[in-house]
């Protein structure tokens, strides 16, 4: 099961199916071809579990007719297999108007904003599985308090092509590899947990320093740290979060609500607020999928556009939304390249890349320093938001209470919720530092990588979900 | 094409000598569509099918699969987990299940209706449910109204003997509507369910999405308290799913379960009883034979508050020296088995909802909630989620609210359960839904 290096489908195959996809009518008409493979290694309870790999390819074609949408897919590469899918992608197309029409593409390709050095299906299956008895022995040694580990290793490789009617024909090579350590610790008032995870767009390169140490020191750090934890409050307090994983809440209090898809149909409270002060002075927040390395990176994204680093806030004022194909064409505008999907399965919809604050001039421990009383917030997990009513929620995987402006007791894992608006307002201090950290984003039933980033903040008030008086 | 159990067998049947080898094959078909001011927006149909192939050699476990069910893809993912499995650790308990003998259930999980509902029937149905919803003046947005239906036919059969093979198919109305002006926005999600068109209820679907929205408009956020909550059917699914989870004989044997070592303690209210039944034909995720080939069967989780065991499926009963039961799930043939309910449900008490609500007097009825897995910590029990609802007034529904946090520990929610609703409906996933009552919660608001 290796992956073919040549092309998925010849560009003479591509303009014949796209003329058949546009047979009975339509607008635009497009095929992603796809060839994907991965590999993934699991330790549970001291035992390699289990080494899975898989492979699949296929192409989606969709077709637009007016403000309609056909697709269909087919595991089917050849021709005939392709222009079955595009009758049925074309099923919506039957306004008439057809007729005989000729694509020509010309191919581009897009710088891709990171480098591979060892692709890892050439690395030895035995190194990867050895990256996680590593693991293991590192979070075990750190103390007997720690009762279970598990481990995961992971990578994948995308190849696509995608073709339309506009003549466009590109396609990427993309190749994401991450790492992750889950410990529980067992104390007197029960079980803890510790995550810690890492996922660049490289290769096995990732591994060459001592990335497997440090995650499984940190994840073992955070379940033991979390023995101590008494139970957080409940109300509203200042909140400081450090610089990394809190990015997540700039992913939901409004990037969600900055994606096009919500402002076409006037679901997401940032409608009809271009050019307006949506968030405090401080607050400079950007999607950039040409950032590196980082999780969320490509050179094109799904649609064929090449990557953007897309200013989204500046200084508070509300600058520009993200866009995929079909939002764009509503607006009358370009594409920002934020059309992701997560499999040749399924259509493109409007997705962050890597969205992130950009650094302020604070120092981080003096943000804490100046918090007289309140919430430190060291790790975040996942998140939610309803982008209509701007109300979203964050769990916090590491946090402290803030007294007399030093750090003090570790609290339980809870969840934060704010609204949008109201919480971007309420930042305060920014630092100068800065961290990322890679994330899976779901989204109406799909999931693409994403990396989300900030500098250490403040922000005055958000309700803590605990059970204690605030 | 030949039936997939066949090819399942053939796979299977190419084990060698000390090698067994398991195929888990699945084919389905999927459309989806979506009205948008009047007109499709997407119309999307899709077929998809592969097999993962499952080998255990010298107690170790390799897996492979492949989104195909060509021949010569399914021995090269046999091939592959073949080579994945030297990398595995030995493990004693390593091993794929014979027949225990358990008879099947006999379901009908399939709909012949739904292969001859044509296209133009399945916009239809979108676009009266996107038109009923509009309708009510008090809607401002319909973001989402819709169709989908699937239909899955999947067979394993491994090379000890075991076979088993089942379709289902089911079908969805969904939508997604705003109401309320500026800054005073709220929003519904309403659903209808099936196995055939037929079953769906296109009204009750679209009054559930107005209701929801429309009494959340002028919500506020309320003033942290202690006090007694009554959650809604789809949140009483989610808290039963979460604590399914939580049975699960994997994570108790791996020390991750805050219920091990605890079979025959009180872990909840003496009113509680927690089933787990797949053989229950009204439940979505009902099925006759779990992911491994083993018959599914009623297992009772907790009985009067009292734990009862866990959930195994046959790896996991090896290490417990139980036996499985029939609990493998897996997510399509992309995945190996792991330990997971199908159709999980309280016993039903006496009173419905507006009992209920009468009888705590004063409370926060929960009308949905959000951040499930970033707030609730199935190992140590914490649960922390973002809720929205109406507080409970003279017994009555009151004001919306919103924006606040509803808390407790899992522990805490099972033994405080103070009412059972009798409104059991099964709700798409794996769990059945009615109104639960549950005091002493902490709400943190402003």
């Amino acid at each position: 099961m290796t992956l073919t290096e040549s092309r998925l489908v010849e560009p003479e195959v591509l303009e014949r199916v796209l003329a058949g996809a546009l047979r009975n009518g339509g607008d635009f008409a497009e095929v992603y071809a796809e060839d994907r493979a991965m590999t993934a290694v699991s330790l549970d309870d001291r035992r390699v579990e289990e080494l899975s790999s898989g492979h699949s390819r296929g192409a989606g074609i969709r077709v637009i007719c007016g403000d309609t949408t056909g697709f269909a897919h087919t595991d089917d590469l050849s021709e005939t297999g392709l222009l079955a899918a595009a009758a049925a992608a074309s099923a919506v197309a039957r306004q008439g108007g057809g007729g005989v029409r000729r694509i020509a593409l010309s191919e581009t390709r897009a710088p891709a904003p990171n480098t591979v050095a060892t692709y890892p299906a050439d690395v030895p299956k035995a190194t990867k599985v050895e990256l996680l008895r590593r693991a293991d022995e590192m979070a075990r040694s750190k103390s007997d308090s720690v009762v279970q580990v598990s481990a995961s290793y992971a990578d994948n490789r995308k190849c696509f092509i995608v073709a339309n009617s506009d003549g466009l024909f590109t396609g990427d090579d993309q190749v994401r590899t991450r790492f992750a350590v889950r410990c529980v610790s067992s104390g007197d008032t029960g079980l803890q947990t510790g995550f810690e995870s890492e996922g660049f767009t490289v290769g096995f390169e990732f591994f060459d320093g001592d990335a497997v140490e440090r995650l499984a020191s940190e994840a073992a750090r955070r379940a033991l740290a979390k023995l101590r934890a008494r139970p957080a409050p409940a109300g509203v307090l200042p909140v400081v979060i450090k610089s990394g994983s809190g990015g997540i809440l700039f992913h939901e209090a409004c990037g969600h609500g900055l994606e096009a898809d919500h402002i076409v149909k006037d679901s997401s409270v940032y409608a009809h607020r271009l050019g307006e002060q949506v968030a405090s002075p401080l607050v400079t927040l950007v999607d950039d999928g040409t950032a590196g390395p980082n999780w969320g990176s490509y050179a094109v994204d799904d649609e064929g556009r090449p990557a953007r680093r897309n200013v989204l806030i500046e200084n508070g004022i509300l600058v520009d939304y993200m866009w995929d194909a079909t939002s764009a064409r509503k607006a009358g505008r370009a594409s920002s390249a934020n059309g992701r999907r997560e499999s040749y399965q399924h259509l493109p919809m409007v997705r962050m890349t890597n969205t992130f604050l950009l650094q302020g001039s604070e120092d981080p421990d003096e943000i804490v320093a100046q918090t007289p009383y309140g919430v430190y917030v060291a790790a975040l997990g996942g998140g939610q938001v309803n982008t209509a009513t701007g109300d979203f929620v964050f769990g916090m995987t590491e946090a402290y209470m803030i007294e007399n402006g030093q750090i003090t007791e570790p609290i339980r894992d809870v969840n934060l919720i704010g609204n949008g608006p109201d919480v971007l307002a309420k930042v305060d201090a920014v630092a100068s530092d800065f961290g990322m950290s890679p994330g899976t984003c779901g989204k109406d039933g799909q999931s693409v990588p994403v990396g989300c980033g900030q500098p250490t903040l403040r922000v005055t008030g958000v309700t803590i979900g605990g059970t204690a008086g605030a | 094409m030949p039936e997939l159990i066949e090819i399942a067998k053939a796979i299977a049947a190419r084990a060698g000598e000390g090698e067994q080898i398991e195929a888990y094959l699945a084919a389905g078909r999927e459309t989806e569509v979506r009205s948008f001011e009047q007109s499709v927006e997407n119309l999307s149909q899709a077929e998809s099918s592969g097999v993962g192939v499952r080998v255990v050699r010298d107690s170790r476990q390799g897996f492979a699969w492949v989104g195909s069910l060509d021949a010569e893809a399914a021995g090269e993912a046999l091939a592959e987990a073949r080579d994945n499995a030297t990398y595995a650790t030995e493990d004693e308990h390593a091993g794929l299940p014979v027949s225990d003998g358990w008879p099947a259930a006999d379901l009908d999980l399939w709909s012949d209706e739904l292969a001859g509902y044509g296209t133009s029937d399945k916009v239809a149905l979108a676009i009266e449910l996107e038109r009923e919803l509009r309708a009510d003046r008090r809607i401002r947005q319909v973001v989402r109204a819709g169709y989908t239906d699937a239909s899955l036919e999947w067979a394993v059969a491994n090379s000890l003997g075991l076979s088993a093979a089942s379709r289902r198919s089911s079908c969805h109305l969904f939508a997604y509507a705003i109401a309320g002006e500026g800054d005073d926005t709220a929003t519904g999600f309403g659903y209808s369910v099936g196995r055939s068109p037929s079953e769906l209820d296109l009204s009750s679907c679209a009054g559930d999405t107005i209701e929801r929205a429309t009494r959340m408009v002028g919500a506020e956020k309320p003033k942290s308290a202690q006090l007694t909550v009554v959650l809604d059917r789809r949140v009483t699914a989610t808290l039963l799913s979460i604590v399914a989870g939580i049975l699960s004989g994997e994570e108790v044997s791996k020390g991750r379960s805050l219920f091990a070592n605890r079979v025959g303690e009180a872990v909840a209210a003496p009113s509680l009883t927690l089933l787990e039944n797949p053989t229950d034909p009204e439940a979505m995720g009902a099925s006759p034979f779990d992911s491994e080939g083993l018959a599914t069967r009623r297992v009772e989780l907790i009985e009067g508050g009292k734990l009862m065991g866990y959930l195994y499926d046959s790896r996991a009963a090896r290490v417990a020296g139980s036996v499985s039961t029939g609990s493998a799930i897996r997510d399509g043939y992309r995945s190996t088995p792991g330990v997971g309910a199908r159709a999980v449900s309280l016993l039903p008490g006496e009173l419905g909802q507006q009992e209920i609500l009468s009888a705590v007097g004063e409370g926060l009825f929960v009308q949905s909630i959000a951040g499930v897995h970033s707030g609730v910590n199935a190992v140590s029990g914490d649960f922390s989620v973002g809720a929205e609802g109406l507080m409970i007034r003279g017994g009555e529904l009151a004001e919306p609210v919103r924006e606040m946090t509803i808390a407790s520990t899992i522990q805490r929610m099972l033994q405080h359960v103070v009412h059972i609703g009798s409104d059991l409906e099964w709700l798409p996933g794996r769990a059945a839904g009615l109104t639960l009552a549950i005091e002493d919660v902490s709400l943190g608001g402003g």
